[in-house]
């Protein structure tokens, strides 16, 4: 029990992923700066924005929403985000428990934090929240096909296994699966859907800064913003080191957290990137582009794994 | 100082609220995020929803219309606020304050706590404005 709360809490729990969260958080917004021009802000910004949220603003509530599911919706996001990531990482960093990471569990996991921002987002009763919430429901529609069909492909590749653990085996015992055309194609649709899962700029017309203002977050002050700011910050981290632990080989022990560090930085600063060189799509673009063009290229990724490639 | 007055200086979250202005303040407002000057240096960053915000921007002169607004901003406003009047206008009217829709300078509505003047204040002026207001108390 007590060693399960230390998983849950501690390592790989909530404060080790809510620390990794927030420095790739910094590194998010340092290569956004440099990308600019700019200098960017100071290592431990992410921590000065979480502190002055909990600890110094006051909390607003919604006058004509529903203030008890409107604070617990932050809530449930900050849970569900640990949850997935706990489940990751556990199998990651070969820890044995009596779980070995069942992907299909972390895939519902995952969805958990859109869900809950769509449920705080409509209970604070603002248009453009709901406008935001309903943005956030297409784009979810969008993506998560792309993302079950990834999933499915990656099982298909390492032989028909649902556990995590024996995935990164499987690698670690052959090739990478990044290390093959089916694989490469199946990282660019994992990257693409990360990116919409995470929010980020040619998806981001849920918050969409300059026409809904912030979207689904708008009504959100002090500590319940803080709590959504650390479902972001654990998203960030958690989903690279999905990728990574499903496409390209995990962690090896040793000298391997290294090579681990550098493969989630690699995938962040990929993200980073696509986000700094994009415009914003419109939702009906978002949607064509993963019904149709990813869906095609997992598609073809699975025949081409069929084939043994 | 203490840690959470620390994070709060050191993560002003800016809202903008242009009164009736001519733009010229908020063209050098937006100055300031550029690449030349990069408020984000000192964790500024500009929000769209004043739910998340900690510091007005007041600029421009306060019209009886504009009023209301800045006043329903002000109480909306997740507490602590700040609040910093930009431009002649904003500070004590300028050369609109004689006239007959101008519904007084920032202060006389809601308690100010910086006033950057000049019309317009250059970038730097508005960067030593902030810098002073982050050092305040």
């Amino acid at each position: 029990m007590t060693v399960n709360l230390f998983y849950f809490f501690i390592f790989p729990g909530l404060i080790f992923v809510a620390v990794a969260g927030a420095f790739l958080s910094w590194f998010d917004r340092k290569i956004s700066a440099r990308v600019q021009f700019r200098k960017g802000p100071p290592l431990l910004q992410p921590l000065y924005d979480f502190f002055k949220l909990l600890l110094v603003k006051e909390t607003i509530l919604p006058r004509h929403g529903s203030p008890f599911i409107f604070v617990l919706a932050p809530l449930l996001a900050v849970f569900g985000a640990t949850m997935a990531g706990v489940f990751i990482l556990l199998p990651l960093f070969n820890i044995s428990t009596g779980f070995r990471g069942d992907i299909l569990v972390i895939f519902y996991l995952l969805t958990l934090p859109s869900f809950s921002y769509i449920i705080g987002s409509l209970a604070s009763g603002n248009p453009l929240a709901a406008v935001g919430g309903s943005r956030e429901m297409k784009l979810i529609i969008s993506y998560e096909l792309t993302f079950i069909l990834f999933i499915a492909a990656v099982i298909m590749k390492s032989g028909q296994h649902f556990d995590l653990r024996t995935i990164i085996d499987t690698q670690q015992s052959g090739t990478p699966f990044i290390g093959s055309i089916s694989g490469v194609l199946l990282f660019v649709a994992g990257v693409f859907c990360i990116q919409a899962k995470l929010a980020m700029v040619p998806f981001d017309m849920p918050e969409a800064e300059a026409e809904l203002s912030e979207g689904i977050f708008i009504e959100y002050s002090g500590p319940p913003y803080a709590m959504i700011k650390l479902a972001k910050f654990i998203m960030l981290f958690i989903l690279p080191a999905f990728i990574v632990a499903l496409l390209m080989n995990g962690m090896r022990p040793g000298i391997g957290v290294l090579w681990l560090i550098l493969k989630i930085l690699g995938v962040v600063l990929l993200l980073v990137l696509i986000k700094n060189t994009n415009p914003r799509v419109k939702i009906k673009q978002a949607s064509a582009f993963f019904f149709i063009w990813m869906n095609l290229i997992v598609v073809i990724a699975i025949v081409l794994i069929a084939f043994g490639l | 100082m203490g840690f959470k007055d620390y994070c709060f200086r050191k993560s002003l979250w800016v809202f903008h609220f242009g009164g009736a202005s001519c733009n010229n303040c908020d063209i050098e407002i937006l100055d300031c995020l550029t690449p030349r000057h990069d408020l984000e240096r000192f964790g500024i960053l500009l929000v769209g929803s004043i739910r998340h915000a900690d510091v007005l921007l007041v600029n421009g002169s306060i019209n009886t219309r504009d009023k209301d607004r800045l006043l329903d901003l002000y109480r909306q406003a997740p507490k602590p606020i700040l609040v910093v009047a930009i431009g002649a206008c904003g500070c004590t009217g300028g050369i609109f304050a004689e006239g007959m829709t101008f519904a007084g300078p920032v202060d006389a509505i809601i308690p100010v706590d910086a006033y950057i003047p000049g019309c317009p204040p250059k970038p730097e002026a508005i960067i030593a404005g902030i810098v002073k207001l982050a050092g305040k108390k």
